[in-house]
C-alpha cells in the first residue's frame, strides 16, 4: 500500500467534475442520434438532387406553400377572433353559467383533428347526417365542404381552445390595480378594456396563436379527410404516387423550415412571457363586468362556437354509431384495432420513458456541451410533424433495412422519436426536484453511479415516470400519419380505422373507434393539464 | 448485487509507513483545487487523529465545502493527497470515487432517501447479515426507538438528522463527514442538537470532520478548530486557544468578539488607550505601529467621577451604547479620537450610557499583531 508522495506540481487540467460513465454519455448519444436522424436524412436525399431548386421553385410547390400559409393565416385569425372573446367573457363578466362554457370551450381539444375532419364530414358533407335528415324536406344539396371552408373550419373548431387557454390565464394573473387606475384615471370600461387590458394580454394572445399556426401547420388528419393540398397531404399524395423521394423531402424540409420559424417565434415569447408572469401576493378580486343586453349575443356566440366544435362531433357520432349498429356493424373490428393501437403506444411508452432516462440524467446532473447537444437533438422530434418524422423512416429502412420495413419495431423506432420529447420533459422535471445530495450520500454508502440509479433515483421519481408514460402512451394512441406510413401491413389502429373509413365514405364503421379516441384524449388532456397545474 | 457486497468493516487503519503516526485517521497534503479562475482550495495540510472532532471554520466561499466534497471524493484535487484510514483515496494519478473511501457524509439538508423509511435508510449501506441488529443498534443510538417505521416526511427537522446521522454511521465510516448538518434547523433546536450529534459521535468512536460557518457551534462542540480563508488554513488549535490567540488578525475578528486596539511601540510595549502590553519577546522593534487584541471582558471600567486623581484627557471615554447579551451587557465606548470598542460587565452591574470612564485590561500578556508585518 502506498503512502503519500510529495504532490506533483500538477498544471490545472482536471477543473471538471468527475465524467458521467459510459454507459450512460452511450445512450443518451443513441437517443440524440436517433431524434436528428429523420431530418438529417431528408436533408441528404434532398441535397443529392440536382435538381433540388427546381423543384422548390416549381409551380405546384409554391401553390402548396401558399395555400398552407393561406390555411395556417386564416386559422390563427379565427381562433384568436373566437379565442379571446370566449376568454374574457368567460373570466371578466357576468355572463350566466361562466364555469360551463369555461369547461365547454376547452373541451373541443380532446378531439383530434380526424376525428373532428370526420364528425364534420359525416354531418354536413354530401351523405352526411344533416343531409340525410333534410333528404325528406327535399334538400339534395349542401354547400361544398371539401377543400380551403372545410380544413380552415375543422382546424379552427378545434384548436382555437389554446387561445383561450393561455389567454385566460394571463387574464386570471393580470393584476386589477392597473384597471382599477384607468378607470380611476377617468377611462370607462370599454376604453379601459383596449387601452389597459388588450396590449398586457399581447403576449398571451400571441402565444396561443402560435400555438394554433404549429397545429394548422403540422396536421395531416383533418387537411387528408378534406382533401385540401397543404404540405402534409401533398407529402403523403407524393410519396403514395411514386416511390421517388426527392420532391416528397423537398416539400417536407419546407414545412419543417415553416415548423421551425413558428418554434423559434414560440420558444422566444414563452420566455418573455414568463417575464411577465404573475407577482405573487395576495390575488385581489376582479371587478366584474355587467354585460347588461350584451349578454345575449355574447351567449349566442358561445352557444354557436361550443354547439359547432363540441355538440356537432358528439352528435354526428353518436348519430352514426346507433346508426351502424343497427345496421348491424361488426364491433369486433373495433376491439382488433383497440388491441393494435394498445399494444403499439404500450410499448412506445416503456421506450420513450427508458430513453428519457440518460437524457435527462445528462441534463440535470452532468450539464455541459454534451448533455445540452443531447437534450437539444432529442427534442428534434418535437418539432417535427408527424408525417416528415414517418416519411423519413420510410425511406431509410426501404433504402438502408428493407427487413424492417413496415414492421412493429420500425413503427415503435418513429413513435420513440416523435413522442420521447414529452417523456423527456416530464423525466426531467422530476429529477430537479431530487436533492443530488440524496445521491451522493447513496455513493458515499457503498453505491456505484449505476446502482444509486437503480436504487435510489429511479425509485424516487416513479410517479414521474409512470406519468410520463401515461402521456406517451396516451398521444402514440392518436397519432395517424406517423402511423398510416410505418404500421404493418393488416395492423390497423384505432386512428388509422377512423381515418379509412372516413376517406371511403363508411361513416357507421368510423363512429366507435372515434368515440374511444375522444375518450383516450380526453385522458390524456386532463393528464397535461395536471401536470401543468402542479409544476 | 456486487455493489452490496462486503465492505470491509474499518478497525485499525493498516499503516506500512513506520513514521506515521497509528493514531492518524485522516489527513491531506498540500490539497489544491481550483474552478476556473478561482481558488477554492490552496494548499490545505490537515492532520486528525482517531475519535478526534475536528471543525473547519470559515465564512462563506472559503473553500471550507470544496474541501469537504474533494476528501468525500465528489470533487477531484488539482493536486496534493488525501489519506483517510491509512489508505490514499486521492493523489497522484489516483482518485478513489466515492463508494470507495469508507467514508459517511451528514449534509445540512437531511438528504434522507424519501422512498425508505428509517429503517430502510439506515440500513442503506450495510450488507444483508447483521443488518437488523445493527439498525436497532443505532436507532437506539440516536434515540429513535420504536419510529423504525416512520418515513421521512413524517418526521421533524431535528429527528431526521439523526437519521440522517445513524446512516452515516452505520457500516463504521473510517470518517464521518459533517456539512453544516445543524444550520437549518431553528436556535433552540439546533443547541440541543449539537450537543446531542456530539454525544452519539462520541460514544460512537468516530472520527469526524466538521464543517460550519458559525463560530459559537465550532467552539462549542470540537477538539480542535482549523479556520479557513480564502482557500488556505489559518490556524488549527483547540477552541480555548484559538480564542485567546489567535494568530493574526483575521483569526482574532472571526472567534469571538474582538477589540484591535491601536498604538505604537514603546521601549518593547505597545502604548494604547487602555495601558501597555509586551508583544513577543524581540517581535516589536520601537516606533512600529500594532494592535493590541483585546476581548470585551478582558476590559475593566471605572467612571471617572470615582477617582482619586484626574485621569489624562486621551484615556478618557464615554459609553455611547449598550447591548444587552443575557449575562453580560456589552458597552460601547468612544474615546476622544472617535475610535470606538467594546467592554462587557455582568448584568447586574452596567455602567450607565453617558457615563465618562477610563478602562484597564485585566491581562497583560495578550496578542499583539504588528500593522507593517501583516
Amino acid at each position: 500500500m502506498e503512502t503519500l508522495a510529495p504532490p506533483p506540481a500538477l498544471g490545472r487540467s482536471s477543473t471538471s467534475r468527475p465524467a458521467p460513465p459510459a454507459w450512460l454519455v452511450g445512450a443518451g448519444l443513441l437517443v440524440a442520434l436517433l431524434g436528428l436522424l429523420p431530418i438529417a436524412y431528408l436533408i441528404i436525399v434532398a441535397g443529392s438532387s440536382d435538381g433540388a431548386l427546381g423543384l422548390l421553385l416549381r409551380d405546384r410547390t409554391i401553390g402548396v406553400l401558399g395555400r398552407t400559409l393561406l390555411l395556417a393565416a386564416t386559422v390563427t385569425t379565427a381562433s384568436v377572433l373566437i379565442g379571446v372573446p370566449i376568454a374574457w367573457f368567460t373570466t371578466r363578466t357576468d355572463l350566466p353559467a361562466r364555469r360551463a362554457w369555461t369547461i365547454l370551450s376547452i373541451l373541443p381539444l380532446v378531439v383530434p383533428s380526424y376525428v373532428g375532419g370526420y364528425a364534420i364530414v359525416a354531418a354536413f358533407g354530401p351523405r352526411g347526417a344533416l343531409q340525410s335528415l333534410l333528404e325528406p324536406l327535399g334538400v339534395t344539396r349542401l354547400p361544398e365542404l371539401y377543400g380551403f371552408p372545410g380544413a380552415a373550419l375543422v382546424l379552427t373548431l378545434f384548436s382555437f381552445p389554446y387561445v383561450v387557454l393561455s389567454v385566460r390565464g394571463a387574464l386570471l394573473r393580470l393584476d386589477p390595480a392597473y384597471e382599477e387606475v384607468s378607470r380611476s384615471l377617468g377611462r370607462g370600461p370599454w376604453r379601459t378594456f383596449w387601452s389597459v387590458t388588450l396590449p398586457q394580454l399581447r403576449p398571451a394572445i400571441t402565444a396561443g396563436a402560435l400555438l394554433v399556426a404549429l397545429y394548422a401547420l403540422a396536421d395531416f388528419g383533418a387537411v387528408s379527410l378534406l382533401q385540401f393540398d397543404s404540405f402534409t397531404r401533398a407529402i403523403y399524395v407524393q410519396y403514395r404516387a411514386s416511390f421517388d423521394p426527392t420532391l416528397a423531402a423537398v416539400l417536407a424540409l419546407m414545412l419543417v423550415a415553416c415548423t421551425a420559424g413558428v418554434l423559434l417565434a414560440e420558444s422566444r415569447l414563452r420566455g418573455r412571457a414568463r417575464y411577465h408572469g404573475s407577482g405573487g401576493g395576495a390575488r385581489r378580486s376582479v371587478t366584474v363586468v355587467r354585460l347588461g343586453a350584451w349578454r345575449w349575443p355574447a351567449l349566442a356566440f358561445c352557444l354557436i362556437v361550443v354547439g359547432l366544435a363540441v355538440v356537432v362531433p358528439i352528435g354526428t357520432i353518436t348519430f352514426w354509431l346507433l346508426r351502424g349498429l343497427a345496421a348491424g356493424e361488426a364491433l369486433g373490428l373495433v376491439l382488433d384495432a383497440a388491441l393494435n393501437s394498445v399494444i403499439a403506444s404500450g410499448l412506445a411508452a416503456m421506450l420513450a420513458v427508458l430513453a428519457s432516462i440518460p437524457v435527462a440524467v445528462l441534463a440535470v446532473r452532468h450539464r455541459g456541451l454534451l448533455s445540452s447537444v443531447v437534450e437539444r437533438a432529442t427534442y428534434a422530434g418535437f418539432a417535427l410533424p408527424g408525417i416528415v418524422i414517418g416519411l423519413a423512416f420510410v425511406f431509410v429502412a426501404a433504402r438502408f433495412l428493407p427487413a424492417i420495413y413496415q414492421t412493429l419495431p420500425l413503427l415503435l423506432v418513429a413513435y420513440l422519436v416523435r413522442f420521447a420529447p414529452e417523456a423527456v420533459g416530464i423525466t426531467r422535471a422530476s429529477l430537479l426536484q431530487v436533492s443530488p445530495r440524496v445521491e451522493e450520500v447513496a455513493r458515499t454508502l457503498g453505491r456505484r453511479p449505476g446502482a444509486v440509479l437503480r436504487e435510489v433515483t429511479l425509485p424516487i421519481i416513479r410517479p414521474g415516470l409512470a406519468a410520463g408514460g401515461a402521456l406517451v402512451f396516451l398521444t402514440a394512441m392518436k397519432e395517424l400519419p406517423t402511423t398510416i406510413l410505418l404500421a404493418p401491413t393488416g395492423f390497423d389502429t384505432l386512428a388509422v380505422r377512423i381515418w379509412s373509413a372516413t376517406s371511403e365514405g363508411f361513416f357507421a364503421r368510423a363512429a366507435a373507434p372515434a368515440l374511444l379516441m375522444v375518450l383516450v384524449a380526453a385522458i390524456s388532456l386532463s393528464l397535461v393539464l395536471r401536470q401543468e397545474r402542479s409544476r | 448485487m456486487t455493489t452490496m457486497a462486503a465492505r470491509p468493516e474499518v478497525t485499525m487503519p493498516q499503516m506500512t509507513n513506520p513514521l506515521d503516526d497509528p493514531q492518524l485517521a485522516f489527513r491531506t497534503l498540500a490539497l489544491k483545487k481550483a474552478f476556473d479562475d478561482v481558488i477554492a482550495v490552496d494548499g490545505v495540510d490537515l492532520d486528525v487523529r482517531r475519535g478526534e472532532f475536528l471543525s473547519v471554520l470559515g465564512p462563506s466561499g472559503c473553500g471550507k465545502t470544496t474541501l469537504l466534497r474533494l476528501v468525500a471524493g465528489f470533487e477531484q484535487p488539482d493536486s496534493g493527497g488525501i489519506e483517510i484510514g491509512g489508505r490514499v483515496v486521492a493523489g497522484p494519478r489516483r482518485h478513489l470515487p466515492p463508494e470507495q473511501r469508507h467514508i459517511g457524509m451528514v449534509f445540512q439538508e437531511s438528504a434522507l432517501f424519501p422512498h425508505l423509511d428509517v429503517a430502510g435508510n439506515i440500513g442503506f449501506g450495510l450488507p444483508r447479515r447483521d443488518r437488523e441488529s445493527r439498525i436497532a443498534e443505532l436507532v437506539a443510538l440516536v434515540g429513535m426507538a420504536g419510529l423504525q417505521r416512520r418515513m421521512p416526511h413524517e418526521l421533524s427537522g431535528g429527528q431526521q438528522q439523526r437519521v440522517a446521522l445513524a446512516r452515516a454511521l452505520a457500516p463504521h465510516p473510517a470518517l464521518i463527514l459533517l456539512d453544516e448538518p445543524f444550520s437549518s434547523l431553528d436556535a433552540t433546536l439546533r443547541s440541543q442538537l449539537r450537543v446531542d450529534v456530539r454525544e452519539i459521535l462520541r460514544s460512537a468512536g468516530a472520527t469526524t470532520l466538521f464543517v460550519t460557518h458559525d463560530q459559537g457551534e465550532a467552539l462549542e462542540i470540537s477538539d480542535r478548530v482549523a479556520v479557513m480563508r480564502a482557500g488556505r488554513i489559518e490556524q488549527v488549535s483547540t477552541p480555548a486557544e484559538l480564542y485567546l490567540r489567535p494568530v493574526n488578525r483575521f483569526v482574532a475578528g472571526f472567534v469571538g468578539e474582538a477589540n484591535l486596539l491601536p498604538g505604537e511601540v514603546r521601549h518593547g510595549e505597545v502604548e494604547t488607550l487602555v495601558g501597555r502590553f509586551r508583544g513577543e519577546p524581540g517581535a516589536l522593534a520601537d516606533g512600529v505601529h500594532a494592535e493590541v487584541l483585546l476581548r470585551p471582558e478582558q476590559l475593566h471600567m471605572l467612571p471617572v467621577d470615582g477617582l482619586a486623581s484626574a485621569p489624562r484627557p486621551e484615556s478618557v471615554l464615554t459609553v455611547i451604547r449598550r447591548v444587552f447579551h443575557g449575562s453580560e451587557v456589552h458597552h460601547v465606548l468612544r474615546s476622544a479620537t472617535g475610535f470606538e470598542f467594546e467592554a462587557a460587565t455582568p448584568s447586574s452591574a452596567t455602567i450607565e450610557v453617558g457615563t465618562r470612564v477610563i478602562a484597564h485590561a485585566r491581562a497583560r500578556d495578550v496578542p499583539v499583531y504588528p500593522l507593517d508585518g501583516e
